[in-house]
C-alpha cells in the first residue's frame, strides 16, 4: 500500500525504509516522536523534505492531492466540527467529494454504531467533547474511503467507549476491505487490534513488528 | 439657480475651528492622537490645494494620454495604500492579486460608466473622467482593504475548518467557500449601507457639490444615482476578483495550506 524510501521531513522525521501493508497498522510512540507528521505526509497535507512515498505503486507527488485525500482520509487529532446540526456534519464530506448524499437511515445507523443516540437535527454546539469525537468518527466512516488515517481517534472517550468504538471501526474496516493506519497511545488498543505496530522515537523507527 | 458662492481664504480658515475642538477633546481626555490629527489636517489641506492647481491645468489641456496617466497613477496609489495598510501580512502572490483585481475591477467599471452610461464625448474629458473615476477607485480601495482584512482574518481564525475540509476531500475552493462569502459580504456592506441611507441620512458629497455649484437638484440626483451604482459595481467586481484568485495564495501547487 505505502512504500517509504529515504524519507525526511525537516528535523522531525527520518525514515530510511518502511512498508505499510493493507490491514490495521498502529503507529505508537511518545509525544513529539513524529506520529502525526507521518500521517500528514501520507495524505499529502504536507510533503517530504527529502525522499519519496508511493501509494499502490504511484509516487504521491504524481497523485493529485484532492484525489488522494478522498481515498486516504485523515481524521486529525482535533478535527473541526462545522456549525449546524449533525446532518450537516455527516453530509458535508459527501458534498465536498461530489458524491450522492447518504440516506437518513444510513446516517442514523452510523450514529447508533458510534453510540451517539441523537437526532440528525441536533445542533453540534450541544454535544460534549466525547460526543463530538464520535460524530467525526461517524463522519469519516460514512465516507468509506480505501484507507483511514486515524490520529488518536478515541482520545476524548472513556476506556469502555474507546474499546467499543475502536472495535467497531476496526471490524467495519476489515469487513469492507478497508485499511487503517492509526496513531494511539493506548497499548491495549495496539495489542488488541493491530496487524502491525510501528513504534517511533524522536522521528525514527524504534521498533516494528506484527502483533504479539 | 444662481452660480456658486466663492469662499474666501478667511472663511475656509474659520472651518479649522473644528480641528481645534477635536484637538481640545483629545488633550483633555488624554487620547494620544494629536499628532495624527494635525498631520491629517495638514496633509488634507496641502494635497487638496495641489490637486486644485493640478486639475485647473489638466482641465485646460485635455488629452487622452494625460487622462489615462492620471487614472493609472490613482489606481497605482490606491494599490500602494492597500499594501502599506497590510505591511508584512501579504504574500507576493496575494499582492499580485490585489493589484490585478484593483486594476481590472476599477478600469472596466470606469470605462463602462464613462462610455456606456454617461456617454461623454470626447471620452477623456478630465472634468468628468477624473472625479468619477476617483470616486470609483476610492470606494474600491476601501472595499478591497476590507476584503483583504476579512480574508486574512478568516484564513487565520478558520484555519482548522479549512484543514478539516481538505481532509474530507474538499478542493481549496470548496474549503474556503464560506470564508470567501463572508468576506465579500463584509466588503460590500458599507456600500450597501451607504445606499440605504442616501438622501435620508446623508446627502452624498458629489451631489452636494453639484448643488452648491448651481446644478439643478434633479440633475445632481441623476448623476448621484448613476455614480452610486457605478461604485457598487466597481467595489463588487474588485472584491470578487480579489477573492476568486486571492484564496489560491493560501495554498501551494500541491493544494496544501501554506
Amino acid at each position: 500500500m505505502f512504500e517509504i524510501r529515504n524519507l525526511k521531513y525537516q528535523e522531525v522525521l527520518e525514515i530510511p525504509e518502511l512498508s505499510i501493508k493493507p490491514g490495521v497498522t498502529v503507529i505508537a510512540g511518545a509525544s513529539g516522536s513524529g506520529k502525526t507528521t507521518l500521517l500528514r505526509l501520507l495524505n499529502k497535507s504536507i510533503s517530504p523534505t527529502e525522499g519519496s512515498i508511493t501509494y499502490n505503486g504511484t509516487e504521491l507527488k504524481e497523485i493529485p492531492s484532492v484525489k488522494l485525500r478522498r481515498e486516504v482520509l485523515l481524521l486529525s487529532q482535533q478535527p473541526a466540527i462545522f456549525n449546524g446540526d449533525l446532518r450537516h456534519n455527516l453530509e458535508i464530506g459527501f458534498k465536498f467529494q461530489n458524491k450522492a448524499l447518504p440516506s437518513e437511515k444510513a446516517m442514523l445507523e452510523m450514529l447508533q454504531q458510534v453510540h451517539l443516540n441523537k437526532t440528525l437535527e441536533t445542533e453540534v454546539r450541544l454535544l460534549s467533547g466525547g460526543e463530538k469525537q464520535r460524530l467525526v468518527i461517524a463522519r469519516v466512516f460514512l465516507l468509506a474511503p480505501a484507507v483511514f488515517l486515524l490520529d488518536e481517534p478515541s482520545s476524548a472517550l472513556d476506556d469502555v467507549t474507546e474499546e467499543s468504538v475502536i472495535r467497531l471501526v476496526v471490524e467495519k474496516a476489515r469487513r469492507d476491505g478497508q485499511s487503517i493506519i492509526m496513531v494511539t497511545h493506548s497499548k491495549a488498543v495496539a495489542a488488541q487490534f493491530a496487524d502491525e505496530i510501528i513504534e517511533l522515537e524522536d522521528g525514527k523507527i524504534k521498533d516494528r513488528g506484527a502483533r504479539s | 439657480m444662481s452660480g456658486v458662492m466663492e469662499l474666501s481664504i478667511w472663511q475656509v480658515a474659520l472651518s479649522y475651528v473644528f480641528v481645534l475642538v477635536v484637538l481640545g477633546i483629545l488633550i483633555k481626555r488624554g487620547i494620544r492622537r494629536e499628532r495624527e490629527l494635525l498631520l491629517a489636517s495638514l496633509r488634507m489641506t496641502v494635497q487638496l490645494i495641489l490637486t486644485g492647481y493640478a486639475l485647473t491645468f489638466i482641465f485646460g489641456t485635455p488629452s487622452p494620454w494625460l487622462t489615462l496617466l492620471i487614472i493609472s497613477f490613482m489606481v497605482a496609489y490606491a494599490i500602494r495604500t492597500v499594501f502599506q495598510k497590510f505591511k508584512g501580512r501579504l504574500s507576493t502572490s496575494l499582492k499580485k492579486t490585489v493589484a490585478g483585481a484593483m486594476a481590472a475591477g476599477t478600469f472596466s467599471c470606469i470605462f463602462y460608466f464613462i462610455l456606456v452610461v454617461i456617454q461623454i464625448d470626447p471620452w477623456y474629458q478630465p472634468q468628468y473622467f477624473i472625479p468619477l473615476a476617483g470616486m470609483m477607485i476610492g470606494n474600491s480601495m476601501t472595499g478591497i482593504s476590507l476584503g483583504v482584512k476579512s480574508l486574512l482574518d478568516g484564513m487565520t481564525t478558520q484555519r482548522q475548518l479549512v484543514e478539516e475540509a481538505l481532509n474530507l476531500g474538499a478542493t481549496p475552493k470548496m474549503a474556503t467557500h464560506d470564508i470567501i462569502n463572508s468576506t465579500f459580504d463584509a466588503a460590500i456592506m458599507p456600500t450597501i449601507n451607504a445606499m440605504l441611507g442616501m438622501g435620508v441620512i446623508s446627502l452624498p458629497g458629489m451631489m452636494t457639490g453639484q448643488i452648491l455649484s448651481g446644478t439643478a437638484p434633479t440633475t445632481a440626483v441623476m448623476y448621484q444615482i448613476a455614480i452610486m451604482l457605478g461604485i457598487l459595481g466597481a467595489v463588487s467586481l474588485t472584491v470578487i476578483l480579489l477573492l476568486q484568485f486571492g484564496y489560491k495564495s493560501f495554498f501551494n501547487d500541491q493544494d496544501q495550506l501554506v
